[in-house]
């Protein structure tokens, strides 16, 4: 492998993969760097929703809007080898209070772009035959989909055409004297690059410190139940309006709200469960028996099906909930693209055209602004 | 020879069970996968997308490619489940479930 090129992705995620194909389509010669396999990290430990339903209006939501486009574009292609589905997300509220709040939600995304469709309480069953009788009703999103993370991400890699070096780690990143990036040193050499983009998902906090900058990408677990195999019983992508509350919610301690999707390989998906307890890896039954109780609320069937393991991962979380993407100016050369949360494989795509079109001199089509990785830097360490 | 000599087990007596109707012999702690293939069966199970033929892979309960139903329960895994007298086993063809 020639030691020197354009540009380093530190990550072989599904951000650093998105990175990698629009930046070699921009002409860039790419090298990714992985300390294990791709989406070894959490991307290989999470769901593949690519949501704009829980998106509140902002710059989160904008990225979900131009991320969904270009998966779009990418499923034309590639969509069967990543079992992308343009399933549609249907939010379900069991009360008149909860209804009324996903409908003040609805106005404003689609104010911003996002198609919401109200769907009448015995209207829900048309869409969803297995649904709890008895809710209050719900909104259907049709620009919600979903892809296989793991195939997306090495699928996206493959198509990049980047070189790929997993199995390396980064322990430095080389600045010149004037403080530009130079580079990264690994466990097997250097690597000479004058751009370095950190896509190291929920250590991207460590790799910025490594370049010498503060970046507080912290973990927030969540744990995912898989059931048997089953015939086609959930068609969209199903949840509950409290999980939008959760999403955005601040606190530590454990959230579960009640996430239901079928999988193309058969198997249910349920999530989703929030906690801030570090790299804590431990299976935690109490979090697991929640989420099996919230799914069996919203689809009752499930109380006969047998649940057939669990995993977790770890969501790479920033104080603000929005990830960092864009030039850090504290490091010229380094660029950010991590901390997603719980929508790093949705906000993957439009992720990486942003930091392609930087990296190759262009405008990004979004502000970059609310993204900022300085942006943390008045706060107490 | 026969593995039970080799290990010095003296298992309780046998018991019968069914596979697809048809009768064969188990031993007490024997678990489904076990029994099946003492009776030459390799593979009961057929895979979701393009009905290939699926029997123990790990045998020890990680892959979930043992899948079998047993006593009208689909999805269990014949590596792990132990046999009782009378259990009815049954080829499992895809999911194993009928909508
Ligand atoms: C339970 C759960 C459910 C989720 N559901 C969804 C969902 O439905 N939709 C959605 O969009 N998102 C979801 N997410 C979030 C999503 O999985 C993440 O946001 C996303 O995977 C982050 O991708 P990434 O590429 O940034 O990070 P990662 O996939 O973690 O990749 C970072 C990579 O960097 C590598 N790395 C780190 N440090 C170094 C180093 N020093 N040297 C070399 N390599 C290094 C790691 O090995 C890793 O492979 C979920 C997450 C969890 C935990
Ligand atoms: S053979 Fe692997 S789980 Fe049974």
């Amino acid at each position: 492998m020639r030691l020197t090129c354009d540009v380093v992705i530190v990550g072989a995620g599904m951000v650093g993969a998105a990175c990698a194909l629009y930046a070699s389509r921009a002409g860039l010669d790419v090298i990714v760097v992985d300390r294990g396999p791709v989406a070894g990290g959490t991307t290989g430990a999470g769901e593949g929703n690519l949501l704009v339903s829980d998106k509140e209006p902002g710059p989160e939501l904008e990225l979900a809007l131009l991320s969904a486009r270009l998966w779009t574009e990418l499923a034309d292609d590639l969509g069967d080898l990543f079992e992308y589905e343009a399933k549609g997300g249907v939010v379900v509220a069991a009360a008149a209070a909860e209804l009324a709040a996903l409908d003040r939600l609805a106005d404003g995304q689609r104010a911003a772009g996002v198609r919401a469709e109200a769907v009448d309480a015995d209207r829900l069953r048309d869409l969803e035959p297995y649904l709890a009788p008895g809710l209050a009703g719900g909104f259907f999103y049709p620009q919600d989909a979903q892809v296989m993370p793991t195939l997306a991400a090495a699928h996206l890699l493959r198509v990049s055409g980047a070189r790929l070096s997993a199995g390396r780690t980064v322990t430095g990143v080389l600045r010149g004297a004037d403080g530009a990036v130079r580079g990264v040193r690994t466990d097997r050499g250097d690597l000479h690059a004058p751009a370095v983009v950190n896509a190291a998902g929920t250590w991207g906090g460590e790799l910025a410190a490594l370049a010498g900058v503060r970046l507080p990408v912290l973990p927030r677990r969540g744990f995912v139940l898989v059931t048997e195999p089953l015939p086609r019983r959930v068609r969209h992508k199903v949840y509950a309006a409290d999980y939008v509350a959760d999403v955005a919610s601040d606190s530590a301690a454990l959230q579960t709200s009640p996430v239901v999707e079928g999988t193309a390989a058969g198997p249910v998906l349920i999530g989703a469960s929030r906690e801030r307890v570090g790299f804590d890896r431990s299976f935690a039954l109490p979090v697991v028996r929640a989420l099996a109780a919230g799914a069996t609320r919203l689809f009752p069937f499930l109380s006969d099906v047998r649940a057939v393991r669990a995993y977790l991962g770890f969501r790479p979380y920033l104080p603000d909930h929005l990830p960092a993407i864009g030039p850090d100016l504290r490091a010229p050369g380094l660029l950010h693209a991590c901390g997603h949360e719980g929508a790093g494989i949705g906000l993957a795509t439009g992720t990486g055209q942003l930091i392609a079109r930087v990296l190759s001199g262009q405008a990004p089509e979004l502000d970059l602004t609310p993204f900022a990785p300085e942006r943390f830097t008045e706060e107490a360490v | 020879m026969n593995p039970l000599e080799w290990a010095g087990a003296r298992p309780g007596p046998a018991f019968a069970v069914t596979f697809d109707g048809r009768e064969i012999e188990a031993l007490p702690g024997q678990t489904v996968a076990a029994a099946l293939w003492a009776a030459g069966v390799r593979s009961w199970r057929t895979t979701r997308g393009e009905g290939r033929p699926r029997g123990v892979l790990c045998g020890i309960g990680v892959c979930f490619d043992c899948l079998v139903t047993v006593n009208d329960r689909p999805n269990q895994r014949a590596c792990l489940v132990p046999l009782r007298p009378g259990d009815a086993i049954r080829t499992q063809e895809g999911t194993g479930h009928h909508d």
